[in-house]
């Protein structure tokens, strides 16, 4: 079975290490934040100046002056600081942002990645993805692995504009994880259910799968 | 005025000069922390073929987005322009000019205007559409790209409180853009909650010194809320999305 939003979001988060500063982009990796381990911190850090972001507000709590970068209202954490959008992207461009979990139209075997316009469709611009991904050594994208009509999304070169070129080294599909490297998809593990063949029929770009490839485990 | 009292008492007053064809630089994020009352002034005045720095370009009645019924802005620069439909109709039809910017290469192309920089590298954009026609620099085996600095004849800033001189508290998220802003305008307009009196900010808590600000008025906020997110108030659990 392919996975849920909410697994792909629980799968990313065991990435997640202990004191790990985490830029979390919209949609599926918003949902990251419910699957943070008990026993580790975290400091989500929203790149309109927020780092240390809690949880949504109660009703009573809502502050038009405090939101995320979805401009979704939210609250601070202890601990939490606030700041400019240059000093935000001074951190990001920086590389001092431990992981980014971002969304994507398309990724590419070099590492490419296509995820702000379909040019005569949809042209609402990167906000803050192309700084994240140019600044950021530790990315993982999520996405789903093809369309609804079978198209592959992995493939041999982005056909949408880029975001970033060379940048993206993991990728999580609601179908596979798979790590990008020397030209070529690299299988790391499967959905639970999934087979190693229908992962290669919906890659366009080259997939090695080098022996048993594990499930997910959740 | 006097000496450094930047307090002017009239909106009027705080944009008068602005022409057509200026350029504009607005603090903001989506519709947190923007002048929304200077940017009301600017309907008001009816200013044409205006070119607009802004991270966002607000909703369709409120924010930025107000300024487009009238077809006052010619040119938008912004990295992210997705909450407006009237926006979206201009730019189709090839009636306003829309110059998509990273949101850091905006945030520092603001910053390096106003600190006198003309100019910036950065790996933001490369080999992407953002990289077209602008020169590119090897530094320790990574490109760059030459990104200019911006500045403008007006910016209008959104504060939390002031003390008369310009002395600039911003308040959480709400900062965002406008200490950029602030400072890259030749003139900028700030426009905040609370005006005290010299000597009552702490000067180790000011933001954004009064020397970046030339006017400033005293104002009331509607603060709209573009995405009104909850979670139940008896449970502890973040509701996702």
């Amino acid at each position: 079975m392919a996975l849920t939003r909410e697994q792909i979001a629980q799968r990313v988060a065991q990435e997640l290490k202990d004191g790990y500063y985490v830029n979390l982009g919209i949609g599926i990796p918003t949902l990251v934040a419910n699957y943070v381990p008990q026993d580790i911190e975290v400091m989500l850090q929203s790149e309109n100046g927020l780092l240390g972001m809690g949880q949504f507000p109660t009703e009573e709590e809502i502050d038009a002056d405090l939101i995320n970068a979805g401009k979704q209202t939210v609250t601070m954490a202890t601990g939490a600081s606030v700041f400019d959008s240059a000093e935000s992207f001074a951190m990001i461009r920086g590389g001092h942002v431990d992981l980014t979990v971002l969304g994507a139209f398309e990724v590419d075997v070099n590492g490419n990645i296509a995820s702000y316009m379909i040019p005569g469709k949809l042209i609402k611009g990167m906000g803050g993805a192309m700084d994240l991904v140019a600044g950021a050594d530790n990315i993982i994208v999520t996405m789903t692995h093809a369309s609804k009509h079978g198209v592959s999304k992995l493939l041999n070169s982005c056909s949408l504009p880029l975001t970033g070129k060379g940048c993206i080294k993991k990728v999580l599909t609601d179908l596979a994880f798979i790590e990008i490297k020397e030209g070529k998809f690299h299988l790391l593990e499967r959905a639970p259910g999934v087979s190693v063949e229908e992962i290669i029929k919906l890659t366009e770009g080259e997939l090695v799968v080098t022996g048993d490839i594990p499930e997910m485990k959740f | 005025m006097a000496g450094f009292d930047k307090v002017v008492s009239s909106y009027e007053e705080a944009m008068a000069g602005l022409t057509d064809n200026m350029t504009v630089i607005a603090g903001g994020f989506g519709l947190c922390g923007i002048p929304e009352n200077l940017i009301s002034e600017i309907k008001r005045k009816g200013t044409k073929g205006l070119t607009l720095v802004s991270n966002n370009c607000g909703v369709d009645d409120f924010g930025l987005g107000v300024l487009l019924s009238d077809r006052q802005i010619k040119k938008i620069v912004a990295s992210y322009v997705g909450e407006n439909a009237e926006f979206e109709r201009q730019m189709m039809a090839g009636e306003l000019e829309v110059e998509l910017t990273p949101q850091g290469t905006l945030a520092e192309k603001m910053r390096a205007g106003g600190a006198g920089i003309p100019a910036f590298y950065t790996a933001t954009g490369v080999g992407t559409p953002v990289a077209e026609g602008k020169d590119e620099r090897t530094f320790n085996d990574r490109q760059y790209i030459l990104e200019e600095a911006i500045t403008g004849d007006f910016a209008i800033v959104k504060a939390w409180k002031a003390d008369r001189y310009g002395n600039l508290v911003f308040r959480k998220t709400a900062r965002n853009f406008n200490p950029m802003a602030a400072t890259a305008g030749k003139i900028t307009v700030v426009e905040v909650e609370e005006i005290v009196e010299v000597g009552e900010l702490d000067p180790d808590q000011i933001h954004t010194p009064g020397i970046y600000v030339d006017r400033l008025i005293l104002g009331t906020f509607e603060k709209r809320i573009e995405q009104r997110t909850t979670r139940p108030s008896d449970k502890h659990e973040a509701k996702g999305e």
